[in-house]
């Protein structure tokens, strides 16, 4: 290698060992930049009221040194979080379980059944992901009124589980249909009826899309408000905690210690489940990325 | 907790899925007393059916119905034509959260998808790189709600020469000294700008995450021959990853718009749309419920829907072509 050949190396190799420096920098910021108003909300919900209105979060490990649950014990019980999370488990788990296997037969029906219109109504469905249910609140309250049914659980579990059917159907339909065909056909060879085939086969098979779609609609509905505000208002007795905490924003204004406790609490179950499940949620949003 | 209550989520939990199990065996028997020929035709109406019932009652039909009430008044009752529309376009408030609308169209919509980008494409060089992906991704699975504390704390404000308890205003005074403390949620100027940072906060993740399966799917030796070709690495991202990831970039791009649209909790939740900061989904929240006013609610969402209309289309028609059946 010549000299000024190597001297080219060399400098080639400074520019890119700058480039390298710089990506690390700008990922480490990003990062810091996202993670701070999380940790700024985690570490408030742990001091005590005179010091979160009087210094920053950042100074809580200075002086003075003071952490307490307090604020936690606060919220559960004064202020119906305890309450509202039991609520918002009420909505969501039937909410989530309820579309499931209903979606799971349209499902199965679009993938391996020959029937005249299944393009035409698959692309209804393929429409309805994104119609925005705003599109549908008045009508529908009215409906729950007259069927007396607004302001009870019954009403967010048929709202979400109807919600939810298009996307559970879209997500559904391109797994099942992408089981290999071999072995529906030898099972109908044997003589097995759609019944068997779909609870023997392709139900046990499906697992992993379903367990995609279960996270995708529990997170979904844990986190709703608009649909647990209209149809089942903000009562305590029946209120979730997108609801509660919404509430809270109004009456608190500057009970900070309580708000972030609050907060706090919603953001626990959708965290575990996200470390937890992290594959099978991020799968969902992979397939589900036309979803309005 | 009312015994009632339990009781109640227990049935829909374990009654809906035994039911419908009672129900497809129960259409199996019916199917064996038709005759063969029909069999084959009916079946799939019938697995359909307990998907297709609560679509049209609760979504497809709900929808026409509203398109109807947007042509009548307040209460439903008498037919006025198009002035519920008439309205939205005349009215300055109303002309302002339109206008807050395409600000958050435009730019959350951007910005959302260039940062997704920027972080999938770095992130692809480092060996952390699941480490910084998840620190972005997290905001996705919280509710905008948490959202809207998280961020209200950020923004609090106190006056210039006091202690700043807002990270961001306490943040900025540090930077800079001449740097002015600001009520990011009540400035007018700025107001609009803060909401819209809160929803860039929560779905860059998204776009990342979408994005960076994208360019995982990417042939690496692509890369390697431009890079024996000498082209730098600006050169690689314009002319082969962006020309490659254009159809995963309109995917997303068409999801944050459709997100976008209806955005409603954040606003909701950190300012209640006051100080021009209204959007289309809570200001129909408002005309439903603080003002009764069913037409104009009506005419409202059914602009939303057409707004997303394009978006309906473009996904249709994607799906179209890819060919539905198998």
């Amino acid at each position: 290698m010549t000299a000024s050949a190597a001297a080219v190396h060399t400098g080639a190799v400074a520019v890119r060992g700058a480039l390298r420096t710089t990506v690390h920098l700008v990922l480490v910021v990003v990062s810091l930049l996202w993670l701070t108003p999380t940790l700024g909300l985690f570490i408030s919900s742990l001091r005590p009221a005179g010091l979160v209105t009087t210094t920053g979060w950042w100074r809580a490990f200075s002086t003075p040194f003071r952490f307490t649950l307090e604020n936690y014990a606060h919220v559960l019980v004064q202020a119906n979080m305890g309450r509202s999370f039991v609520n918002s488990l009420v909505v969501a788990i039937p909410a989530t379980v309820m579309p499931i296997l209903v979606a799971a037969f349209a499902a199965y029906a679009f993938a391996w059944m020959r029937f005249p219109g299944r393009n035409a109504l698959f692309l209804v469905v393929v429409g309805l992901l994104v119609v925005p249910l705003q599109v549908t609140l008045i009508p529908v309250l009215r409906m729950f009124n007259a069927a007396h049914l607004t302001g009870t659980f019954a009403a967010v579990w048929i709202a979400h589980t109807a919600y939810g059917l298009p996307f559970a159907i879209y997500l559904l339909r391109s797994f099942i249909e992408g089981l290999p065909g071999e072995m529906m056909e030898s099972a109908s060879l044997d003589g097995a009826s759609h019944a068997q085939i779909f609870f023997r086969l392709v139900l046990p098979t499906s697992v992993p899309a379903i367990a995609s779609l279960a996270i995708f609609q529990f997170m979904w509905v844990w986190n709703d408000l608009l649909v647990a505000l209209i149809y089942l208002g903000g009562t305590p007795r029946v209120a979730p905690m997108t609801v509660t905490i919404s509430n809270l924003v109004n009456s608190y204004g500057g009970g900070w210690q309580y708000l972030t406790a609050a907060a706090f609490i919603s953001m626990l179950l959708p965290l575990v489940v996200f470390f937890a499940l992290q594959r099978y949620f991020v799968r969902g949003i992979l397939t589900g990325s036309v979803k309005g | 907790m009312e015994l009632a209550t339990l009781l109640w989520g227990l049935v829909a939990v374990v009654g809906v899925p035994l039911l419908l199990c009672g129900y497809v065996a129960a259409t199996e028997k019916l199917l064996g007393l038709a005759p063969a020929r029909r069999r084959n035709a009916l079946r799939p109406w019938l697995w359909l059916a307990p998907g297709f019932v609560p679509l049209a009652v609760f979504l497809i039909y709900p929808a026409l119905h509203t398109l109807l009430l947007s042509f009548l008044n307040a209460t439903s009752t008498r037919f006025v034509g198009v002035a519920n529309y008439a309205y939205i376009f005349s009215t300055r408030s109303m002309l302002t959260v339109l206008r807050n609308n395409i600000l958050w169209l435009v730019v959350f919509t951007g910005v959302t998808v260039v940062l997704g980008l920027i972080i999938a494409v770095l992130t692809d060089r480092v060996g952390y790189e699941w480490v910084v992906k998840a620190t972005i991704f997290v905001p996705m699975a919280i509710s905008f709600v948490a959202a809207g504390v998280i961020w209200k704390f950020m923004y609090q404000y106190q006056p210039a020469g006091t202690a700043q308890v807002g990270t961001v205003n306490a943040a900025l005074s540090a930077l800079s000294s001449s740097f002015k403390p600001q009520a990011w949620l009540f400035n007018k100027a700025e107001n609009n700008w803060a909401l819209i940072a809160v929803g860039v906060w929560m779905w860059t993740g998204f776009a990342m995450v979408i994005l960076s399966a994208a360019l995982k799917g990417i042939d690496e030796s692509l890369f390697e021959a431009a890079r024996i070709e000498g082209a730098n690495e600006i050169q690689i991202f314009f002319r082969i990853i962006l020309p490659l990831m254009k159809p995963t970039v309109i995917v997303v791009t068409t999801t944050l718009v459709i997100s976008v649209l209806k955005i409603f909790d954040i606003v909701y939740v950190m300012t209640n749309g006051s100080l021009d900061t209204d959007v289309i989904a809570n200001q129909m929240y408002k005309e439903m419920f603080n003002y009764q006013n069913f037409g104009r609610a009506s005419a409202i969402a059914t602009l939303l829907l057409l707004a997303i209309v394009p978006v309906m289309a473009l996904n249709i028609k994607r799906f179209g072509r890819r060919g539905a059946t198998p």
